[in-house]
């Protein structure tokens, strides 16, 4: 397949992946706006922290993190490059670009998202029909999602899609760490001490999992266990080592279609081997900030070794 | 039922219609309402759109379609495809005899300025032998239909003919919303289209070419107006689509980018203009095209298709010449007539334009898309009057045809069906193994009342095109 239009799926992949993340860490920074007003502010500027929107941000409107503000901005502000608006719009266009590989199916799943959420942030949200918006966000990214597993190929194309998914969404978990890892930390010393609810609940409710962690870990709420299910834990399909695993499988599979292995490839193993492969104490030991900016960087690296080993662009 | 069927022309229902009356004259204008509707969202969920330039605004556009199918008698279409098959047949001949001994010119058929001051002429293709021999791999004749079995070619497109898309596209959807009505009357298949394509295209591959010929469809991009098309035609082909960016040319070959290194590709359906095919041989500031593709394809490394240079069969100055053409290439009197044309470089057919200017059709002879056109009985006198003005100042670019009384077919509207004027793009492959003409075509249709122009840019519409089975 041509070297762009497996950069098209890769691409379109990432961004679909982004729109349903950033949807949720709005829903999230929504939550503790209403709950608690006193820090708002501050929770709504670690939203956009974490998003990697804030200098846009500052840059539109300055230091007023009002509720709003920023959620018309993470949404639909055609000064923030990454909205909601403008991430599923390259997301359509790269659709566009690979549509020859894409099913109908999948086309129009891509492309109706496209349009019914145009037609809903065409007007800034009303703050009572937001979370109606919000649901439309993960809606058509699940048709998206159900078409393209039902339909596609699984060819080396289906791979590059996958390996796009995975490396946002490992992308994703690890910045939302990055940004609350602080949180984690004070509570370390004495292992058992509750963190602030609230909290919590944010970080678990940014990745759609805290009803997951209460299944797993029964009412036990630490920092090392939020972090070891966040981080380790490989049934979440949200967490950094799940992430990995599906990276490394969709590469192995490039590599027996291609019979090639590639930097890559070499890359992607290591980054689970060396990372990964220890208890959640010994992140904690090593520093967990130190291991979330190392994580972020190797990730990063991969993306941009996929790019090159597999011809993207010239 | 509202939908009192109004007949395609003078109060009674042509017989090729008659079994669709039968079956319209029973529905519930209502329910084809609805299905209309439908149909407008089956449009944009698919993405059916065209980009209008300079529009930022919803650059995206649906061309509007209309329920209605255009219908075809068996007997009207052997007769029409016969004289598009000569006209082809022809059209090809004359470009080989352009680019090699130019008999045509020597015999004084043919002016040579129409070839030597034509935009399109490519001096480089002289002596040149494309693969196969063919210079329109792909063609569309426009023709109009004035009365039974009285059509005319109204313009060849030789250079990119698009709307190929719309008519596999219109059936589809007419399939999906009255299968009922596909049992009930035997309509001739449009669908093998693309594997046709895809034959005839392989069939014309280079010399250089080893084993299954590679095709790719060169577009310029998601930004272009005929995008759609592009992907459509490269995704029904099995082909890969291709921008210049994803080619270059490696060890005599051109070869796109792939993710596993460069692969050569055979034969390449390109739909960018000669200009833009080659910065180091053409225009050099062109970032749509292959530096180098030019000595590849003289080498014979890769077939272009169509062939460069074939533009100079579109201008319709030359046009107006066909009916030599096809005799002086074939021996035989054309079978479809051109309209009959008043070319405006000519001093005498200047004044008698000009003399009757408000009743007449003038085109620009390099123009395309319905721009820069005067329909004179549907302008205002100020209109007409700016036109002349125009007309004056450079009548070697302009060619004048009378208003043809054109035959219309019944669209659907919100007060029933009503007649509106229409024309037929049949679209012709040509290979060293033949010609083969779908059945039908794109129909494009004047959507508004007494509208003669037909052009999507413009605002006409599409409806489906059924050739009948005999």
């Amino acid at each position: 397949m041509l070297g762009k239009t497996a950069g098209s799926l890769f691409w379109m992949a990432r961004y679909l992946e982004r729109s349903e993340n950033n949807a949720r860490l709005i829903d999230a920074g929504f939550r503790i706006a209403l709950t608690r007003s006193s820090t708002a502010r501050s929770e709504w500027r670690s939203v956009l922290v974490t998003a990697g929107q804030d200098s846009y941000f500052r840059q539109a409107h300055g230091e007023d993190y009002m509720s709003q503000r920023v959620v018309d901005f993470m949404l639909r502000d055609p000064a923030n490059p990454s909205s909601i608006l403008s991430v599923v719009k390259r997301a359509r266009d790269n659709a566009r670009t690979a549509r020859t590989y894409l099913t109908r199916e999948v086309w129009e799943a891509v492309n109706t998202s496209w349009m019914t959420l145009g037609a809903l942030l065409k007007r800034q949200v009303r703050e009572d029909d937001l979370p109606d918006v919000l649901a439309a966000i993960r809606q058509n990214n699940a048709l998206v999602r159900g078409a393209f597993s039902g339909t596609m190929l699984r060819n080396d194309g289906y791979n590059f899609a996958r390996l796009g998914t995975f490396l946002e969404r490992a992308d994703n978990t690890a910045r939302i760490l990055d940004v609350k890892y602080y949180l984690l930390l004070p509570s370390v010393a004495h292992i058992g001490s509750s963190i602030d609810n609230v909290q919590w609940e944010t970080i678990l409710r940014s990745v759609s999992a805290h009803r997951a962690y209460h299944w797993l870990y029964g009412t036990e709420i630490s920092a090392l266990k939020i972090a070891e299910f966040l981080i380790l834990y490989k049934q979440m399909p949200r967490s950094l080592a799940f992430c990995c695993d599906q990276m490394n499988d969709n590469l192995g599979l490039l590599q027996r279609a291609y019979g090639e292995e590639t930097d890559a490839i070499r890359m992607g193993s290591s980054m689970c081997r060396e990372r990964l492969s220890r208890p959640i104490g010994s992140i904690f030991d090593g520093g967990l900030h130190e291991f979330i900016t190392d994580f972020l960087r190797a990730n990063a690296a991969l993306a941009q070794q996929i790019e090159r080993d597999y011809r993207f662009v010239e | 039922m509202t939908g009192q069927a109004s007949p395609g022309q003078g109060g009674e229902v042509r017989s090729p219609y008659r079994d669709y009356h039968d079956w319209f004259d029973r529905e519930d204008a209502a329910r084809i309402q609805r299905k209309a509707q439908q149909a407008e969202a089956f449009f944009r969920t698919t993405g059916i759109t065209f980009n209008v330039y300079g529009e930022d605004e919803a650059d995206e556009r649906l061309i509007p379609f209309d329920v209605v199918p255009r219908i075809i008698s068996a007997g009207e279409w052997r007769r029409l495809s016969r004289g598009i098959e000569q006209r082809v047949r022809a059209l090809n001949a004359f470009l080989h005899d352009i680019y090699h001994r130019q008999e045509i010119l020597r015999a004084g058929r043919v002016p040579v300025d129409l070839i030597s001051r034509n935009e399109a002429f490519l001096p480089m293709m002289m002596g040149m032998d494309p693969p196969g021999g063919v210079y329109t791999h792909i063609s569309g004749i426009d023709i109009v239909r004035t009365g039974p079995n009285e059509f005319y070619v109204l313009e060849d497109n030789a250079r990119t003919p698009s709307g190929v898309s719309y008519m596999l596209e219109n059936r589809e959807t007419m399939l999906q919303m009255f299968p009922e009505l596909f049992a009930k009357i035997s309509v001739r298949e449009v669908g093998d289209y693309p594997l046709n394509l895809l034959k005839s295209l392989s069939a014309c591959a280079p010399p250089k070419c080893n084993g299954t010929p590679t095709v790719a469809v060169l577009t310029p991009g998601i930004h272009n107006s005929a995008y759609f098309e592009h992907s459509f035609i490269a995704d029904q082909m099995g082909a890969e689509l291709v921008e210049g960016h994803d080619l270059r040319v490696v060890d005599g070959r051109v070869a796109m980018r792939t993710t596993q290194g460069y692969t050569p590709i055979d034969v390449i359906y390109r739909r960018v203009d000669d200009d833009f095919l080659d910065p180091l041989n053409f225009r050099p500031d062109s970032m749509l095209g292959v530096p180098g593709i030019w000595d590849v394809y003289r080498a014979g490394g890769i077939t272009i298709a169509n062939a460069p240079g074939t533009g100079i069969a579109d201008d319709k100055a030359l046009y107006s010449y066909m009916p030599d053409i096809i005799e002086f290439y074939t021996g035989e009197k054309a079978l479809l007539p051109n309209v009959p044309t008043w070319r405006c470089s000519d001093p005498d057919h200047l004044k008698e334009v000009l003399d009757r200017l408000p009743e007449l059709v003038v085109k620009e002879v390099h123009g395309s898309g319905g721009y820069g056109m005067l329909v004179g009985p549907a302008a205002s006198k100020k209109e007409v009057a700016a036109f002349r003005k125009k007309l004056e100042a450079n009548p070697g670019n302009y060619i004048a045809q009378p208003t043809l009384s054109l035959s219309t077919v019944p669209i659907f509207t919100k007060a029933g069906l009503a007649p509106r004027h229409v024309d037929l793009r049949p679209f012709v492959l040509m290979s060293p193994q033949g010609i083969t003409i779908t059945p039908g075509g794109l129909t494009r249709v004047a959507m508004t009342k007494g509208s003669l122009v037909v052009n999507s840019s413009q605002g006409g519409g599409t409806k489906d095109t059924w050739v009948l089975e005999d």
